[in-house]
């Protein structure tokens, strides 16, 4: 059937610039550029590119430049190009249209309407180059209180287990399959030379990656990939992955293609089989369900490791959160509408779920009267660009973040969507041999851990500047945010004031 | 007096704004002395106040009604009065009442009608509480339930004198210099965004515990939350409030001694933590994972003072000052040393504090500097 979807991209080739010499044909993983042996010339199949400027980057003459196609269709407020287009698609598919990344919608990004307070005269601002600055936060279930042997004034209370981090953000979940291993190896040796956790994500743990295990964060999914006595007991936090906020409700599906030999032994399945993940945890269709799978965890890991939860952002959060905390979730996970995913349901990503500001300040909020919020560690990812946001986020009631696009992006993704795919040209999503040698892990991992090194010395200017020099003192601070454009229920909500009052 | 924070706080700003004078002085002995010094001493600093609320505490203040608390209550009209007095008959035994002795005052204008009561907890309290529950309970049913009133001091044997005006003013006012006490601490009030309001000048006092506070706590969006959550609701929006709820619930609730409440406010950085031997470690480890929320971060001193003890500390990079003086029996804490020397020239010792390290007066106890800090073996 031929598609009447036309192409998004123009390919424009500056021909007193190219000299044919076809790194943008090797380069190309969507079989975009090619080279015509007949002219002797590079030339472009359109309807392939994604605008993931991996040619235009390593083009020698700096010949490339993609741009949009200009299509014009008749002006409609109502049939924008992308209604149209879907429609095409599935005519002449006949299923689901699938994508990658999180929401690419324009839901009010509540950070950007959000603003971080400043000392002035009545408070000195602290200069963190002269000052100690704390980011130091810890993961865990924290007691009401402290509590002494009356006579010898020696500590009674035994904390349950902590988890130290150096800076406020973690790498979020994400499994082998989806990334190739080469990312997940720059990402634990970033959070180990910067002093944070790198989630596996559901796929299991490759052997080769146990020696990272003080820095890691196991997770146990629905599919139950990977999961065994010797995976649980490697990481330092094993995490429950009830939902995602790219795709809250639903499962996962791993393409056989993608279940390579090494994928296989990671996740315990045979080889070119499709990994799927079920949409609930099977054995979790209630509330008390989940106590006794935080139970059987810890009793698997003997009581040593802080069992987290996490959750896709959607309408009943608060509630569930509080659920959460009283089956016995030390840290609560929440994941927001912008949250990306490796695949999913184009419908899904985009209408389900809450942006993530909201959850995370009526969550923090409900815990709070319920007086439960130090029973856990509150965690919230789906949207975090910059630290800014952190920042933001710490301030309305977290106690760390989870970035996964960012981190992404700091290893080269360039937000193309096209996750779903396979083909990822940066080497990054994919687990085809050619191109994962595309990410180095030892320049992954130093470009990482940069990026983290950058935002930490932000966040520390941040909290000088308000005049605190440890993120405790932040941290659930509303105080020291004002929100701008915002209606007073936006306001009430996020727990802030506008700006000026 | 309803809506407090109305009056305390007219602009709804996040928080009253104010920095201060402060001075402590405290006999180790019991020795009950005259306040003449202390408003010499407070004086002096005219300059780190701005005319807008004075103050001072005085311990040891009635020895013929040591066990009844004395309630110290503001009026401003005489409706009030009569419904607070039916309020506190229905609900205490009234031993005795008198009006709080005062002077006209250059200066001092409008001030409310002062009125001191002594006071007995009997068989009217609900047996699952404690006395002092009962007596936090009722005085805040009073002080957010009925209008035109305050209390503002409710302590057994001490007492709060507190109002508009330059601390020596509020002394001449209140009569001071006819009281004894073994501990006084004064306040002198520079507030930025509030106009003076008689019930928002230092000492705030919750029970015997009162505080004096120069500073700007910059974590008080999140002390206040935190403190929330075990029901303390801050009507005054004031981070001095913020500062005596903090140390009610460690102290009265928690029970942890006050060496160890320093360690919560002005906790020492992780690295000097990682640095402590293991028992140690593991104790200022616990602590600030526990009480992280109870920091208070931003420049502070404080005096809290409760009977028989006096604490001075600062935020611990010590952003605000404090210098302690001793000679004889006599421990002095102030932010100028200029102000204790007027009064004691010839001092023992005196010394800057390190930040965040508690400066502690102990009845029957040796002067900081003659005992090793290390009083409760734990330190």
């Amino acid at each position: 059937m031929k598609t009447y979807v036309p192409p998004k991209f123009k390919v424009i080739r500056d021909p007193a610039r190219c000299i044919q010499c076809q790194v943008c044909v090797n380069q190309c993983s969507f079989d975009t550029n090619y080279y015509d042996r007949d002219d002797n010339e590079v030339r472009s199949r359109e309807e392939n590119c994604v605008a993931c400027h991996r040619c235009v980057a390593f083009c020698p003459g700096g010949a490339l430049t993609i741009t949009r196609n200009p299509l014009d269709y008749r002006e409609n407020l109502n049939w924008g190009r992308e209604d149209i287009e879907d429609i095409w698609r599935q005519a002449e598919s006949g299923g689901m249209l699938l994508t990658g990344m999180g929401n690419d919608k324009g839901c009010r990004i509540y950070w950007d309407h959000l603003l971080l307070n400043a000392s002035q005269v009545t408070n000195p601002s602290i200069d963190p180059l002269r000052e100690p600055m704390e980011l130091t936060t810890f993961l865990g279930r924290k007691p009401d209180r402290v509590t002494f042997s009356q006579d010898t004034l020696r500590l009674d209370t035994e904390l349950p287990p902590q988890v130290g981090l150096d800076v406020p953000v973690m790498f979020s979940a994400m499994s082998y399959g989806a990334v190739s291993l080469n990312v997940h190896e720059s990402l634990a040796r970033a959070a180990t030379e910067m002093g944070t956790l790198w989630n596996t994500g559901e796929g299991g743990l490759h052997p080769s990656l146990y020696r990272y295990g003080n820095n890691t964060i196991v997770q146990v999914a629905s599919g139950r990939f990977g999961v065994q006595a010797s995976y649980l007991n490697a990481g330092r936090i094993v995490e429950i992955k009830i939902g995602q906020g790219a795709k809250p409700g639903i499962g996962g599906h791993l393409p056989a293609e993608k279940v390579s030999a090494d994928v296989s032994l990671t996740r315990m399945i045979p080889k070119g089989t499709d990994a799927l993940s079920p949409a609930p945890q099977h054995d979790i269709y209630s509330i008390e369900d989940l106590t006794q799978l935080i139970y059987a965890l810890k009793e698997a890991t003997n009581y040593r490791k802080p069992v987290s939860v996490k959750i896709a952002a959607v309408h009943n959060s608060a509630a569930i959160a509080s659920g959460m905390v009283r089956a016995g979730a030390d840290i609560i996970v929440l994941d927001g509408l912008r949250g990306a995913t490796g695949a999913a349901p184009k419908v899904i990503r985009d209408n389900v779920g809450i942006p993530i500001e909201l959850a995370l300040a009526s969550v923090d909020a409900r815990l709070r009267q319920e007086g439960i919020r130090n029973q856990a560690s509150l965690v919230v990812s789906g949207g975090i660009r910059n630290s800014g946001d952190v920042a933001k986020a710490i301030a309305l009631g977290a106690d760390a973040v989870y970035i996964g696009t960012a981190a992404l992006i700091a290893l080269g993704c360039h937000v193309c969507q096209q996750c779903h795919t396979g083909k990822c040209a940066w080497g990054i999503c994919t687990t085809d041999l050619g191109l994962t040698r595309r990410i180095n892990p030892e320049i992954g991992a130093r470009r990482l851990a940069n990026l983290l090194r950058g935002w930490s010395l932000e966040i520390k200017d941040m909290l000088g500047g308000m005049g605190v020099n440890a993120l405790e003192s932040l941290r659930g601070n509303r105080l020291h945010l004002r929100g701008v454009g915002l209606t007073d229920t936006e306001l009430e909500i996020l727990g802030v004031r506008m700006a000026g009052s | 007096m309803k809506d407090i924070w109305k009056i305390n706080n007219p602009h709804n700003d996040d928080k009253v704004i104010d920095a201060c004078s402060i001075f402590g002085a405290m006999d180790v002995t019991g020795r009950r002395f005259s306040g003449e010094g202390v408003i010499k001493a407070i004086t002096n600093m005219h300059d780190r106040s701005n005319g807008l609320g004075g103050g001072f505490a005085i311990y040891g203040l009635f020895p013929d009604h040591a066990d009844n608390y004395a309630f110290h209550i503001m009026y401003l009209s005489a409706a009030a009065k009569t419904q607070t007095e039916q309020f506190l008959k229905d609900n205490f035994q009234v031993i005795t009442d008198e009006m709080v002795p005062t002077r006209a005052v250059k200066g001092i204008n409008n001030p409310p009608l002062f009125w001191r009561y002594f006071i007995e907890v009997d068989s009217r309290k609900p047996l699952d509480i404690t006395a002092d529950d009962y007596v936090v309970s009722k005085v805040m049913q009073v002080n957010t339930g009925i209008d035109d009133v305050f209390v503002f001091s409710s302590g057994k044997n001490m007492g709060v004198f507190k109002g508009v005006g330059y601390p020596e003013q509020i002394a001449d006012f209140f009569c001071l210099e006819q009281y004894k006490g073994y501990l006084w601490t004064a306040h002198g009030r520079f507030p930025t965004n509030t106009p003076g309001w008689w019930g928002g000048a230092h000492p705030f006092s919750l029970l015997d515990w009162t505080v004096v506070h120069n500073g700007e706590i910059s974590s008080y969006g999140i002390n206040r939350r935190y403190l929330e959550q075990f029901g303390y609701h801050c009507t005054m929006q004031t981070d001095t409030e913020v500062v005596a709820y903090a140390v009610d619930l460690l102290i009265r609730k928690h029970c942890l001694p006050v060496e160890l409440v320093a360690k919560v406010l002005a906790p020492p950085f992780w690295n000097e933590i990682n640095r402590q031997n293991n028992g140690q470690k593991e104790l200022l480890l616990t602590l600030r994972q526990v009480y992280g929320s109870l920091l208070l971060n931003g420049p502070f001193t404080v005096i809290i003072a409760h009977t028989g003890e006096m604490i001075g500390l600062t935020d611990r990079i010590r952003l605000r000052p404090l210098t302690v003086g001793e000679k004889g029996n006599m421990l002095y804490l102030s932010s100028e040393e200029s102000a204790i020397r007027l009064i004691s020239p010839e001092l023992d010792s005196v010394w800057t504090p390190v930040g965040g390290e508690p400066v502690i007066g102990r009845l029957g106890q040796p002067l900081p500097s003659r005992r090793a800090l290390a009083v409760t073996g734990v330190m």
